[in-house]
């Protein structure tokens, strides 16, 4: 360090200046240039994939699309178009159905597990591995996997039902469009599988975080298990337990893979398991002949302001006071 | 979700103020929701071995019973897979199935494809992330504070909302008018336009201390020789968390892939796409084997990488 200062010390000297200002300022030019090269190419990506499909949509969500090509201004009835197809509402339901089933499934299990997890002195390692294994396998493969064990036929978990002479399921395939349907629930039960070891590891560090002098206190105050976990456990990771709440719900708003490959790219008996994104990606590429990249721009449109709204009355609502 | 796990460590980074993490005491295990002292006693003793236990036999049930049917319905014969009940092991062992998997599904040419489109992802996001967050950390620019606040803001939309218009542009690229579907760049270009990666790290960069690079700015290094010479061998930790979630982020993907790279011949299909394809109307016990073949080379990463990867995770989680 003492080479820096002495290096820092050999300043040009007043004599210099004046030379230097007009050289400063075609050099500050070129400081910057050199600049924008190195940012050129992530700007350039930016641009092209991030920006201008961002800008594109709203604009598109507007339009139509004219015989020959092209797109004219068509006001808001791509939206009043999308408002009135039945299936709009079936999709939003859906959608709304899964977040709030896995909220209670793919929310509270990780934590619950990550709580229990943080008791247990052996065998942290190999569990931790075990719950996130899942996390780590290709969508396809591990929800194929799903589909084969969801088969009413030869599934293997309707063959432990049966072994445990409870009654049997369609599982994915069941009919029913009660808000809380078999299907949904299936879907779900398959997508905390493969994604609660994330958020398990998350809560796992930040319990691992609290200071044992807190549940010492809260022991000798006579706090049983419970009232420890409620007063202790909860307050210090709030934290964390509001950040992921956020996450988990914009992210399974955005639900696709789940739905569409359990049910083989179709939406589910009578649409019981059609999601947003999988209307939206409908609209945009599955209705041969007639495929709308403006209704699905409108009804992508509608999905950001939706989570923007959300996640601002969210963050408002969880705000810290004082 | 795999976003959520990331981005959840960024939230949590930004938004706990509290301190970073506590020394933990080496000596006694901090003390956590039961004391040590509970557990020591005989009956807390009893009751933790069983639900030690109780856990174990539990969750290797539920996370890894799946798995041994993914490897083992794959050894069955068509027949079997799909026989009811099922059998909880192959009453006959046929392992050409695996094999017959490999040929029909063409798993190799899908397993190459993925690769090749997750590392070169993984080397655009390198080479142009890195170097724009040098740029907006060390260097600089006018403008470049912009530049930064309208890359950070893309964060706020939801990805799955830009799959239409970013498929439109990629069929027709403005200005260029060149189509990429079907082109890995379809993948690998759009994969740059990660906040997260520019959040991550230039984050990194700023902690960085100026000293070390005035000092070679003095030395008269150019800009280009600082990033490799100095920059980066310092920031390997973060490079490493960028790699492995900039491959699994790529190898995870389906929508995506489905749309710019699905074709009638897995000739350029990712594994996911490809095997989902191929399960329309083929038999169970060949989509089984061909889903444990793409399992494994993840889960082959997945262990031998497992420690960068728990700590890429769980930083975020502690750290304020």
């Amino acid at each position: 360090m003492a080479d820096v200062v002495t290096l820092r010390k050999a300043q040009p000297g007043p004599g210099a200046t004046r030379r230097a200002a007009t050289s400063r300022y075609g050099h500050r030019i070129r400081r910057n240039l050199s600049a924008y090269a190195f940012l050129i190419g992530a700007v350039l990506c930016f641009t092209f994939f991030s920006w201008y499909p961002i800008v594109r949509e709203v604009i598109m969500s507007f339009q139509k699309a004219v015989y020959g090509g092209g797109y004219t201004w068509d006001g808001w009835r791509n939206y009043t178009r999308i408002i009135h197809d039945p299936m709009f509402w079936q999709a939003w339901r859906n959608t709304l159905e899964f977040t709030l089933l896995a909220l209670v499934i793919g929310y509270a299990v990780p934590f619950c597990v990550a709580i229990l997890l943080n008791e247990l002195r052996h065998a942290r390692g190999y569990l931790r591995i075990l719950v996130y294994l899942p996390v780590m396998l290709p969508p396809a493969a591990a929800l194929l996997l799903f589909s084969y064990f969801y088969n009413p036929q030869y599934g293997l978990f309707d063959d432990i039902l049966r072994l445990l002479h409870l009654p049997t399921s369609q599982w994915v395939l069941q009919p029913g469009t009660g808000f809380v349907s078999t299907a949904m629930i299936s879907v779900v039960i398959a997508s905390t599988w493969m994604n609660m070891g994330g958020a398990t590891l998350i809560y796992l560090a930040a319990l691992q975080n609290i200071p044992g002098e807190l549940y010492e206190a809260a022991e000798l105050d006579g706090a049983g298990l419970f009232s420890r976990i409620r007063h202790v456990t909860i307050p210090q990771t709030r934290l964390i337990l509001i950040t992921l709440l956020l996450l988990q719900v914009v992210a399974t708003m955005q639900m696709f893979v789940e739905a569409f490959v359990l049910t083989n790219g179709g939406g589910g008996v009578g649409n019981n398991t059609q999601s947003v994104v999988m209307l939206m990606y409908q609209y945009a590429f599955a209705y041969s002949g007639a495929s709308n990249y403006n209704s699905a721009s409108a009804l992508g449109v509608m999905l950001m302001v939706v989570l923007a709204v959300f996640s601002g009355g969210f963050l408002w609502a969880t705000r810290e006071r004082g | 979700m795999a976003g959520l796990a990331t981005a959840g460590s960024w939230s949590a980074r930004r938004r706990n103020g509290a301190s970073a993490a506590r020394p933990t005491r080496t000596a006694t295990p901090t003390r956590t929701l039961i004391s040590s002292a509970q557990l020591n006693r005989r009956r807390g003793r009893i009751t933790y071995r069983i639900i030690l236990t109780l856990v174990v036999v539990v969750f290797t049930l539920v996370f890894i019973g799946p798995l041994y049917f993914l490897f083992a319905d794959g050894l069955k014969s068509t027949q079997e897979a799909i026989a009811t009940p099922p059998t909880l092991y192959p009453h006959q062992l046929i392992p050409s199935t695996y094999l017959t998997a490999w040929n029909r599904l063409d798993v190799a040419k899908l397993l190459w494809n993925t690769l090749y489109y997750a590392f070169g992802a993984l080397a655009f996001q390198l080479v142009f992330d890195v170097t724009a967050a040098y740029a907006l950390s060390k260097l600089r620019p006018a403008l470049g504070n912009v530049i930064l606040f309208l890359m950070l803001a893309t964060l706020m939309i939801p990805a799955m909302v830009l799959v239409v218009p970013l498929y439109v542009t990629v069929v027709s690229l403005p200005i260029l008018h060149i189509n990429l579907v079907g082109s890995p760049a379809a993948i690998w270009l759009p994969s740059v336009a990660n906040a997260f990666n520019i959040f991550l790290l230039k984050r990194f960069f700023d902690s960085i201390p100026t000293d070390y690079i005035d000092a070679a700015q003095i030395d008269g290094a150019s800009r280009l020789t600082i990033l490799r010479r100095i920059v980066l061998p310092i920031s390997r930790p973060i490079l490493g968390v960028v790699a492995i979630f900039g491959l699994v982020a790529v190898w995870k993907d389906f929508l995506w892939p489905l749309l710019v790279e699905y074709g009638y011949t897995p000739t350029r299909e990712t594994l996911n796409v490809g095997i989902w394809q191929a399960s329309i109307g083929t038999p169970e016990n060949l989509i089984i084997a061909a889903s444990a073949m793409a399992a494994v080379p993840t889960i082959v990463f997945f262990l031998i990488f497992q420690r960068n990867i728990m700590a890429g995770l769980t930083a975020g989680g502690i750290r304020g």
